[in-house]
């Protein structure tokens, strides 16, 4: 099986910019880096079906030898009406989701940021011990916890 | 009787279609699509029926020979899962009908919800009847399109949030199966399953390794098992009811289907069976963990799922036809037991506005009946004997300790351990929410409610209804399967053990399509 060098370096470089951008935190730049990596497949898929052929007709007298494979195309063909469907679900879902909030950005989760800043209060305390009366202290903690909390969720 | 196959993914896709075109029309669209899924329904009973007594089933798609055209096989395993799907996606069903029926639809636009469901069937139905790899993605891609729509269903904004995260981790896992596939047509020229599980033995073992682990990977992502499973919790409580049922009773089970078949038919001879050991005891005991941890029972049902998730890959990790046939047994019991649950929980919504733990109580006495469509399966899942929970969890662990060695005893004392987490965390929402009277849920102190996780945005108390006389009665139907699950234990774990035997060693399978031997 011989591979074109340039189909392996486009494929990579697709893998990694796609994954680059399927990491960010904007949906747009999600929508893009998703459309990246199933580009990416595809050549990879194109990459597999081996090497370099006549098209995969038998008409006009070409042998089996000669012809290209035709399966990884077909599968191709499939993988692209995939990706289109899942990439207009997409970005109705962006527009959805900017009708609602005005931003591109995928929010936090409230939870998340509840137990942060409950964590960041009782690194706080940790660091100011009050001598005094260590209940009172733990009571102040839990209801500095709470009151975040509820301040993080709203 | 071959003929029977290809409509299990006909019927409930000629059902969306007919749905769509009923549009506005509710009443018809309810007939349309409840009329498809009995049918189906009785198409997988009647396949059942055939493979268990003369043998598995298998069809040509369009006539063209295996290697080259894509065939469907049905065998006891896919049979039996097409039974149990059924049975849930028609019971699930007749429940949003009675909840949209009830709430005027005001929340889900209707005309959208039951040809998307169909499509979710025909995507589950499809993916248990290929084989054919490719034929597998494209099952799987049709039930992911369609739960992205319905766990974003009303667009609201908790639902976009959790649907963002669940839509792009599930993308990631189809673009790994996809590449999978890619490399193991590039190593062995063949996406048929059989003539795979043939080849594969003859290429270098490092190579079956990668390709082994990449497909772990993207089926684990799906079965949301442990390193991988943190989408499902987020994701998960907050749609409605009726789609949560749907998505924590099959969804997942679909991603253990098909390691099941990646590890007894393609990849026979790689063996990775003690990582899958580990995973299995971390999935159980992360899972247990985080549900022992929520206040919001729908959060801690998703919790309990994924550490039940453990159970199955432990069974499948002893690749004995003992392990496999209770893994069966216990994948039923789970997929019936856990919707259920979800179904009571979705009651427990409707009825006290709520599912936070700390906001409800009194419900034993406020309505008798949803307490005990909640206590019966909540024991179930727990594992109390003899229902089909203790019996699942029995097999498996006499089946592991059929082949001893530490790391399995380890496995068998993590699911002996997070079947009484399970048995607390479950105790505790029934102490709270139905024991509890309704006037100590104020300034209710408690060493058990400290430090429990709240569910976000859920302080705003809903409504409180009256659950319409449907939701009740599906419930019930529910745990009336369920509960049969334990009354014929025996004549079904003789099934499950029939079927874990025809997936014994890749030989039958290969077999079964290739009568006359392939290269």
């Amino acid at each position: 099986m011989s591979v074109s060098l340039v189909l392996v370096v486009l494929m990579a470089v697709m893998y990694a910019c796609g994954v680059y951008l399927m990491l960010e935190r904007s949906m747009t730049r999600v929508v893009l880096g998703f459309l990246l990596v199933g580009n990416a497949t595809n050549i990879l898929i194109l990459i597999m079906g081996g090497r370099r052929g006549l098209a995969p007709i038998l008409n006009d007298g070409a042998t089996s030898g000669e012809i290209n494979d035709p399966l990884p195309q077909a599968f191709i063909l499939t993988a692209i009406v995939i990706t289109f469907g899942v990439t207009a679900f997409l970005l109705a879902l962006i527009y959805r989701s900017w009708r609602l909030s005005r931003a591109d950005e995928l929010e936090d989760d409230p939870e998340d940021l509840a137990i942060a800043e409950r964590d960041a209060a009782v690194q706080e305390e940790l660091r100011n011990p009050d001598p005094l009366d260590t209940e009172v202290d733990h009571l102040d903690e839990l209801a500095a916890a709470h009151d975040l909390g509820e301040r993080g969720e709203e | 009787m071959n003929a029977l196959i290809p409509l299990v993914v006909m019927l409930p896709l000629l059902g969306a279609a007919a749905a769509l075109i009923a549009g506005k029309r509710q009443r018809l669209q309810v007939i349309v699509t409840v009329i498809a899924l009995v049918a189906v329904l009785a198409v997988s009973v009647v396949l059942l029926v055939e493979v268990d007594a003369v043998g598995p089933l298998i069809m040509e798609v369009g006539g063209w020979p295996a290697p080259f055209g894509i065939v469907l096989v049905v065998d006891r395993l896919s049979a039996l899962m097409l039974v149990v799907s059924a049975v849930v996606l028609l019971a699930v069903l007749l429940f949003s009908v009675g909840q949209g029926m009830a709430d005027g639809d005001s929340e889900t636009p209707v005309s959208i919800y039951h040809p998307t469901y169909m499509v979710l069937a025909a995507g589950v139905f499809n993916a248990f009847i290929a084989g054919d790899l490719f034929n597998l993605y494209v099952g799987f891609e049709i039930l992911l399109v369609a739960s992205y729509v319905l766990i974003t269903m009303g667009g609201t904004g908790p639902r976009i949030r959790a649907g963002v995260t669940y839509i792009v981790v599930s993308l990631i896992s189809s673009m790994l199966f996809l590449a999978s596939i890619a490399m193991i047509y590039g190593a062995l020229g063949t996406v048929n399953m059989a003539q795979i599980s043939v080849r594969m033995t003859e290429i270098d073992p490092s190579v079956q390794l990668i390709l082994h682990v990449m497909l772990l990977i993207a089926f684990g992502i799906k079965a949301a098992v442990f390193p991988l499973s943190f989408w499902l919790p987020d994701s998960y409580p907050t749609a409605p009811a009726p789609v949560t049922a749907v998505f924590a009773g099959l969804l997942t089970k679909v991603g253990v289907y098909a390691i099941m078949r990646t590890e007894t038919v393609l990849f026979a001879e790689s063996d990775v069976n003690d990582a899958l050991m580990v995973v299995a005891f971390l999935t159980m005991i992360v899972g247990i963990l985080g549900a022992v941890a929520q206040a919001d029972i729908k959060r801690l049902l998703s919790f309990t799922l994924i550490s039940h998730i453990g159970y199955m890959i432990f069974g499948i990790a002893m690749g004995t036809v003992a392990g496999l046939g209770a893994t069966i047994y216990y994948i039923v019991h789970h997929i019936t037991v856990q919707t259920t649950l979800f179904l009571a929980a979705g009651l427990v919504e409707r009825q006290a506005g709520s599912t936070s733990i700390n906001r409800i109580g009194g419900l034993l006495k406020a309505s008798p009946v949803i307490a005990v469509l909640f206590f019966v399966p909540a024991l179930n899942l727990g594992g109390i004997p003899p229902f089909s929970g203790f019996i699942g969890k029995l097999g498996l662990f006499t089946a592991g300790a059929q082949q001893p060695s530490w790391l399995v005893y380890a496995l068998i004392g993590a699911g002996a351990l997070t079947s009484l987490l399970t048995l607390y965390a479950l105790a505790r929402v029934w102490n709270m929410a139905f024991w509890r009277p309704a006037d100590e849920v104020e300034k209710y102190e408690s060493p058990l409610l400290e430090e429990l996780t709240e569910a976000p945005g859920e302080n705003t108390d809903r409504e409180m209804k009256n659950s319409p006389r449907l939701m009740i009665g599906v419930t019930a139907a529910m745990v009336v399967v369920s509960v049969a699950l334990t009354v014929f234990a025996g004549p079904l774990y003789a099934l499950s053990s029939r079927a874990g035997e025809n997936l014994n060693g890749p030989e039958n399978y290969v077999r079964l399509v290739f009568p006359e031997g392939v290269e």
